[in-house]
């Protein structure tokens, strides 16, 4: 089998890589540019812990093939934080000790990122069914949410003052 | 004399006791004694149990005080998640 | 009797201790930089694939790999011919007895494969592609031999025998037959007869638990590079990189010395990593091949090979006088194993009736093979069980009583200088302290509506001490550095960081943790009993409490006066020696400058079996609203209170307490293995095996009741097993209230909800 070239944008920089037909983007990430920050719980596309956002959408990239990244936009966790300053969401999660293990901490970011970006101000529940995709056995999710939530409320009165 | 019982199981060795009064001042010297009574029985409690010192669990503990007054219970080793 | 009050006083002024700092290891976590198993990887590395058993019972007659050997890229084949045998030895090491043969055959299947999923074969090729075709290359010859899951049905003398050797321990007499029983035990008080003579009230039913897993999100992984000269590196993670190292060297009779284990950052475990699975393979394979080998489990070989926890079959019968005192308890608990013996039923059945003082009682618990995967050790392990059946029985008895159910758990509670039901007596307990505060808790007094229903249950967990080291070593700039031997599961880091900064007096961003591999820091038992913040945080404690008796003895040179003229206090040293200027001082950062001068560099390392974990209860409430359409189960609302010592760093503990709570939930509603008429596991994935997820659970209120543990400096105790023991009962007892029909068979899924309510319907 011939691998095949894909150029994609991935959190902002231009990407080159080879793939097989069959590898998926989550495998092209971690093994190809060594972007290990995605993790795989599944593989099948029930825990994510691969979630990255495409053009715009949040995606599973286990269920994604890499070849399918050709000229698309990605953004990972690893593109999350602005140099050395950590997204309001990342600092939020630290300060409610909204991770224990941490794996499954990528994936909800960015999950929990894609709705602060559609949605400013969600409520409880809007969260609980968004980040449903999101698996954590650790934390119970309570202060998961709290994190999400109060990160929001910052966000907003970030914008306000701005 | 420190009051010492230990599971069922130890009668194997004892013929059918499971309750002994033991002047020892350490549970190695506990065990010591066990050994010496009921041949088997001290190596056995050694490897197999922990043992409850006043109602607190020590494993591997053969340098744990005790006193004269101190219930030893010997229960099963705990791990745990 | 010791007495409590003379030990030495828990440390009352603290300055650190309670706080809620930012993880040390935060930043890389919400970046994706912190490495898990499957993060690592070097040069030249190999990939490993398993071949597993498609069958729940088989022989092996043959394994013929010659065409997978001769595949283009395949670098070495390992199968069972591959290992040493192991004489039956149990290693003790203060965790639970494994026995080491077992865990080697179930490491990789020798004559007999005993699960749907067992390792028969390994290779390593260059790509995973190739890995993949050559498992398919391999040919193994089975013949197919009747299987048996259920554990009654494994007990029965027509079952299939897994085990020609095994004959049941713990029977009066040595039974004359091998069976699937490997061991009965017994804990028995009073006269039963007589108890049950005088009670007035008697409530008895059968309960049933399915086998669940722990279902870390993170899979098994590591890598391992077996060196020309014999010397092993093996990355993994584990919840223990001295387990990983102890069970590599037996299972492939190594000495410890030429493994170094490196220990990940660790996806999750909740007793299920306290074992090995790939890291022998992967050793064998790199041996075979000269190259490092890399493994990953996937998710179905997660479910299907690795440790879920027992299904269970339990009888409980309980008499009572009318006045709400138990006078007799008869339990009777039966725990799947799995393929290997050792199943927690001595745990479940030294748990079951420990939070009750009952005059007499017989607990008999045996501990059954069957044809599923061996289980390994979950949060508590045994306890949630026998407490789903426990304490719906205690609810059925209140009912009866028309007592309220907390009222009957605190008429009948055990307290300080009562004998447990496990034998010892107990002292600074916290249980009905724990009681109280459920009973006054908000949700306690919420009116509930219609389909709705309130659910009350309580549990235990004996929390364990055992060996830790740790060392403390102060840079030139009067920073420290703490390093330990335990993998940093849910945030042990930062407890580790905060007792060192209370202890040496200075801001804990000052103090810096980590984990070490097997080579740079001494023996430290795995990361698991909820021992780490106790036990590992003694020799941290102690470790820092040397520091600073260095660094008095450094201030005492520098200012020539007697080391006992010297205090320390507010991170530095104070000089109390009149004939000197009193009161000046002498900062860490300054004392380290001049190490030197003073004696060197200055470190303390101290290595201890810790003693003394004191006991946890948890009392739990639950709310929830049935859907009589379809039903569902929502969880409304939910508080768990439970005693925790002192909370080092709460945040944490409250996430243990809300972690194991929703463990439990899940394990109440939604989880279990399914097995088809072959013996294989139907669900062997998260769409289909559903653990619970954000939009199925509430907020979970912790109450943290801090009833300090004399044995631990700063009063802590282990708080991760006691969370996950009540929530079974909490929601099944609240499922009983909301329909008025008792569920005694877990999971509580929907099908099983609306024939319960058709049932009643008539």
């Amino acid at each position: 089998m011939s691998k095949r070239h894909v150029s994609a944008i991935v959190n902002g920089d231009a990407v080159e890589f080879l793939t097989d037909p069959g590898m998926t983007l989550l495998d092209a990430l971690r093994d190809e540019l060594e972007l290990t920050g995605s993790k795989e719980g599944c593989g099948s596309g029930d825990c994510g812990a691969c979630s990255v956002v495409v053009d715009g959408r949040l995606v599973c990239s286990c269920l994604m093939l890499a070849a399918e990244a050709e000229g698309r936009r990605i953004e990972t966790i690893e593109g999350m934080a602005q140099a050395s300053d950590l997204h309001p969401l990342q600092r939020k999660f630290l300060e409610h000790a909204a991770l224990q293990c941490g794996f499954c901490t990528p994936g909800i970011l960015v999950a929990s990122k894609a709705l602060l970006d559609a949605n400013p101000d969600p409520t409880e529940t809007e969260v609980r069914y968004w980040l449903a995709g999101n698996l954590c056995r650790c934390t119970g999710y309570d202060k998961i949410i709290r994190a999400v939530m109060d990160a929001a409320a910052e966000m907003r009165q970030a914008r306000v003052v701005a | 004399m420190a009051h010492v019982i230990a599971p069922s199981d130890c009668r194997q060795f004892t013929g059918g006791v499971t309750e002994f009064d033991i002047e020892a001042d350490t549970v190695r010297r506990l065990t010591a004694e066990l050994e010496r009574r009921y041949p088997g029985l001290g190596a056995w409690l050694d490897r197999r149990m922990a043992v409850a010192i006043d109602g607190e669990i020590h494993q591997d503990a053969w340098t744990s005080p005790l006193t004269p007054a101190s219930e030893v219970y010997f229960i099963p080793k705990i791990g745990g998640g | 009797m010791t007495d409590t009050l003379e030990r030495p006083d828990v440390k009352p002024d603290l300055k650190v201790v309670g706080t809620r700092p930012i993880r040390p290891d935060g930043a890389e976590k919400v970046t994706g930089r912190a490495q898990f198993g499957a993060d690592f990887n070097m040069p030249g590395q190999l990939v490993g694939k398993v071949l597993r058993s498609p069958h729940a019972h088989a022989r092996i007659v043959s394994i013929d790999a010659k065409k997978a050997r001769a595949l283009p890229g395949v670098k070495a084949v390992v199968t069972g011919a591959d290992f040493p045998n192991l004489a039956d030895e149990f290693h003790e090491g203060g965790e639970a007895a494994s026995n080491l043969r077992d865990l080697a055959m179930n490491v990789m299947a020798r004559d007999k494969a005993l699960y749907d999923g067992h390792a028969v074969a390994a290779v390593a090729a260059t790509s995973t592609a190739i890995a993949d075709e050559a498992l398919a290359l391999i040919k193994v010859t089975y013949e197919v031999l009747p299987h048996v899951i259920e554990v009654e049905a494994a007990m029965a003398p027509d079952a299939p025998v897994l085990h020609a050797h095994m004959y049941t321990e713990g029977l009066e007499e040595r039974p004359t037959l091998p069976s699937n029983i490997a061991r009965r035990n017994r804990i028995a008080r009073g006269d039963l007869d007589a108890g049950f003579a005088a009670a007035e009230v008697v409530v008895q039913d059968r309960y049933v638990t399915q086998a669940v897993h722990q279902g870390y999100i993170e899979p098994h992984a590591c890598v391992a590079s077996w060196a020309a000269d014999g010397q092993c590196n093996v990355w993994s993670s584990s919840q223990g990189q001295f387990m990983v190292r102890t069970y590599c060297a037996k299972v492939l009779g190594l000495e410890m010395s030429n493994i170094r284990v490196t220990p990940a950052e660790i996806g999750g475990g909740f007793g299920g990593k306290t074992t090995v699975y790939l890291e022998p393979l992967a050793l064998a394979l790199s041996r075979q091949s000269g190259h490092p080998v890399k493994m990953v489990m996937n998710r179905e070989e997660v479910f299907r090979a690795t440790g879920p926890t027992s299904g269970a079959v339990m009888y409980v019968k309980l008499g009572a006088k009318k006045d709400g005192t138990i006078v007799a308890a008869d339990v009777e608990l039966k725990y799947q194993a799995g393929a290997f013996a050792g199943s927690p039923v001595g745990a479940g059945s030294m748990t079951a009736l420990a939070c009750y003082d009952i005059p007499n009682f017989a607990i008999t618990g045996w501990d059954v093979v069957s044809n599923c995967p061996k289980v390994a050790a979950y949060r508590a392990p045994g306890a949630p069980i026998a407490a789903f059946a426990v304490e719906s029985a205690v609810d059925e008895l209140a009912r009866k009583l028309d007592m309220d159910p907390i009222a009957l758990r605190e008429k009948n509670g055990v307290k300080n200088g009562v004998k447990a039901s496990y034998g010892p007596t107990f002292n600074a307990i916290g249980y009905l302290e724990t009681l109280a505060a459920i009973k006054t808790c908000p949700q306690y007094a919420m009116p509930l509506g219609p389909n709705q229903g309130r659910g009350v249950a309580v549990g235990f967990w004996f929390n364990v001490g055992g060996e830790s080291t740790a060392a403390v070593n102060i840079g030139e700039d009067g920073s420290a550095v703490v390093v330990t031997g335990n993998p940093d599961i849910g945030g042990s880091r930062a407890s580790m960081a905060i007792m060192a900064a209370e202890v040496l007096g200075v801001p804990v961003e000052q103090v810096r943790p980590m984990v070490a591999d097997t080579a740079s820091i001494g023996f430290s038992m795995l990361t698991g009993g909820s021992r780490t913040t106790f036990a590992t945080g003694m020799a941290v404690v102690q470790a820092a409490e040397k520091v600073v008796a260095q660094l008095k003895r450094r201030a005492a040179v520098i200012w020539d006066v007697a080391p006992d003229q010297v205090e320390w206090a507010n991170g530095a040293a104070v000089c109390r020696d009149p004939a000197k200027s009193t009161g000046k001082t002498l900062t860490l950062e300054g004392l380290a400058a001049q190490s030197a001068r003073t004696g060197g560099p200055i470190s303390a390392q101290v290595s201890l079996n810790a003693q003394g974990a004191g006991p946890g209860f948890g009392v739990h409430v639950c709310d929830v609203e049935i859907d009589p359409e379809t039903g569902h189960v929502t969880v409304l609302r939910y508080t768990a209170a439970q005693d925790v010592g002192r909370a080092i760093h709460p945040s944490y503990v409250e996430g243990q307490v809300q972690g194991g709570v929703a463990q439990g939930v899940g394990w109440a509603l939604n989880e279990e293995y399914i097995f088809d008429r072959d013996g294989k596991m139907e669900n062997a994935g998260f769409l289909d095996y559903r653990v619970p997820v954000a939009s199925d659970l509430p907020m979970i209120d912790a109450i943290l009741v801090e009833v300090p543990n004399p044995r631990h400096p700063f009063g802590a105790k282990g708080v991760g097993e006691v969370p996950i023991v009540p929530p079974l009962a909490a929601v099944a007892n609240a499922v009983r209230a909301a329909i008025g029909v008792r569920m005694t068979t877990l999971p509580l899924s929907p099908p099983k909800i609306r024939a319960a309510l058709d049932a009643k319907a008539g």
